[in-house]
């Protein structure tokens, strides 16, 4: 297989607090890679630094064959992305939503433009509601929304960032269902971090166990539950990550996001 | 479509579709108007100074463009706060374009304001005395939105967040505003005031915007033109600058 996202020795710090640790790892074409790690333990940082939005401390990356660091426009057209927080303009229909983002990346072409805007809110099934401003969705309609626009200049692949948090059950499954058949029927690569274990073990290929910026392990939910001698991947984690509470660190921001999702639960 | 213009065109969305901004807004020009128009009116032109609502319409217009305009900048910050900036940013154009994209489109919505408030003024009975003037007018009222957009964004791109907006309001915006001679005569002011209103690049703008409209002003609008046209060029290379900083 051939590797689409490669990463050696990155490091991030910020003013001497080091986020991400020296970690390497690689993706192959068409695999779904999820990260998965407590709060604080630098997934987010690491998909920043993946697509572009912050400079690592050191380390080499290579996305679709390019060059984050001097080729930010390439690899920006090559990926779509589901940010942990919304990202969505609440003031503007999801229609015009997706049509600042298609302009954004080069669709000049009006009809193409508007029938991939079609296609993709029909795939998320929104295209009913493509005239209604966005502050009126729900949690769920918006992550759909995102998902759909990530898709839409046809990126080879997508980042979601905890794409299901603070998400109903019907919701999270309905997510996870667009992102298998993407995966299948296109060979769109997937790079996921996620909170809920059940999800990254039935979706990906394989997962990176991360805690405190490196990566403790990684393989198939079957290599680390072999490797931790446990039978579910809930205990292997813990193994891997300790039982101790981790929300010291979280920015503020971060602190009221993981409050409000405890609170929905 | 290009990206500089759907960057400008979402700026002008949101703004026809926030009817309540609009109006609000306009609150407080026609305060101004009546408050010092009708109440230091009768003094002004006893004291030999004329007609003051003329003097003072075209200070009232740009007060309205000058918010609406450091506004539009600052809302860098709740892109940033709602997320929106990180759609932008991560898209594959250079932060120039969408620096000019948006400062284009607040420029866009502070003068659109501002020709409200001039329409109001006929209202309260302020003239225009040449109509032949009324372009010069528009490029004065397009300069000076553009200059404080630049400004609001290279503040925006520094602050992290809402907290240091008071601030900026209370010890720039407002001195900005009453030490511009949008309310007073350039003419016979104390030798600090003088200095200091001719470094408030505001002052060059209401000048011109004044030459354009009725027909006097303190310096000539040459001087106006070029001192700000040269500030706004300099606030939007600093706003620019400042703008490809920002991390997220
Ligand atoms: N801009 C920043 N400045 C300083 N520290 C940061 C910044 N962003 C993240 N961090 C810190 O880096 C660590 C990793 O954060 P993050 O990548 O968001 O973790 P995760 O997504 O795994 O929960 C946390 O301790 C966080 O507080
Ligand atoms: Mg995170």
């Amino acid at each position: 297989m051939e590797n689409i996202i490669e990463v050696k020795n990155l490091t991030k710090k910020f003013n001497g607090f080091t986020a991400v640790d020296n970690i390497s790892f690689s993706v192959g074409k068409g695999e779904v890679f999820a990260f998965l790690g407590p709060n604080g333990a630098g997934k987010t940082t690491t998909i920043k630094i993946l697509t572009t939005l912050l400079h690592p401390t050191s380390g080499e990356l290579h996305i679709n064959g390019y060059n984050p660091l001097h080729e930010h426009n390439k690899v920006r057209q090559s990926f779509g992305i589901v940010f942990q927080d919304p990202s969505l303009d609440d003031e503007l229909t999801a229609f015009e939503n997706l049509e600042f983002h298609g302009v954004l990346y080069g669709l000049k072409e009006k009809k193409a433009r508007r029938d991939r805007i079609e296609e993709m809110l029909k795939f998320v099934e929104l295209w009913d509601r493509k005239d209604e401003l966005v502050k009126k969705f729900s949690g769920g309609m918006k992550r759909r929304l995102e998902i759909a626009r990530g898709l839409i200049h046809l990126p080879e692949i997508l980042f979601l960032d905890e794409p299901t948090l603070g998400l109903d059950p019907q919701t999270r499954n309905h997510i996870w269902t667009y992102i298998e058949k993407l995966n299948k029927e296109r060979q769109l690569t997937v790079f996921l971090t996620t909170h809920y274990m059940e999800e990254a073990e039935k979706i990906s290929h394989r997962i990176a166990i991360m805690d405190h910026g490196k990566i403790v392990a990684m393989g198939t939910a079957e290599d680390l539950k072999k490797q931790t001698g446990k039978d579910s991947l809930e205990d292997a984690f813990l193994k891997l990550t300790g039982d101790g509470l981790r929300d010291e660190n979280a920015s503020a921001a971060e602190g009221m996001r993981q409050h409000r999702a405890m609170w929905r639960r | 479509m290009n990206a500089i213009y759907i960057l400008w065109l979402r700026q002008i969305k949101r703004y026809l579709r926030s009817r309540a901004r609009i109006v609000g807004s306009l609150g407080q020009p026609i305060l101004f108007l009546v408050a010092l128009g009708f109440g230091f009116g009768p003094v002004y032109a006893k004291a030999g100074g004329g007609n003051y609502l003329e003097f003072l319409a075209p200070g009232v217009i740009a007060m309205s463009i000058l918010f609406t305009a450091v506004f539009s900048g600052i809302e860098i910050i709740w892109d940033r706060q709602f997320g929106f900036l990180k759609e932008t940013l991560v898209a594959p154009v250079s932060r120039l374009k969408i620096m000019f994209g948006r400062t284009l489109g607040g420029a866009t919505v502070a003068v659109l304001q501002g020709v409200i408030v001039l329409c109001l003024t006929f209202i309260f009975g302020f003239r225009i005395y040449s109509l032949a003037m009324l372009p010069m007018a528009l490029l004065f009222m397009f300069l000076i939105a553009l200059l404080f957009t630049a400004l609001g964004t290279a503040i925006a791109s520094v602050l992290e967040d809402m907290q240091g907006f008071q601030l900026i309001m209370n010890f720039l915006v407002m001195p900005i505003f009453f030490l511009s001679g949008a309310l007073f005569p350039l003419t016979n002011l104390p030798k600090a005031i003088a200095t200091v209103t001719k470094i408030d690049p505001l002052t060059y703008g209401i000048d011109g915007l004044r030459g354009a409209l009725i027909g006097v002003s303190h310096f000539s609008l040459h001087t106006d033109l070029l001192v700000m046209s040269a500030i706004t060029f300099i606030l939007i290379i600093v706003g620019a600058y400042l703008f490809t900083k920002i991390e997220v």
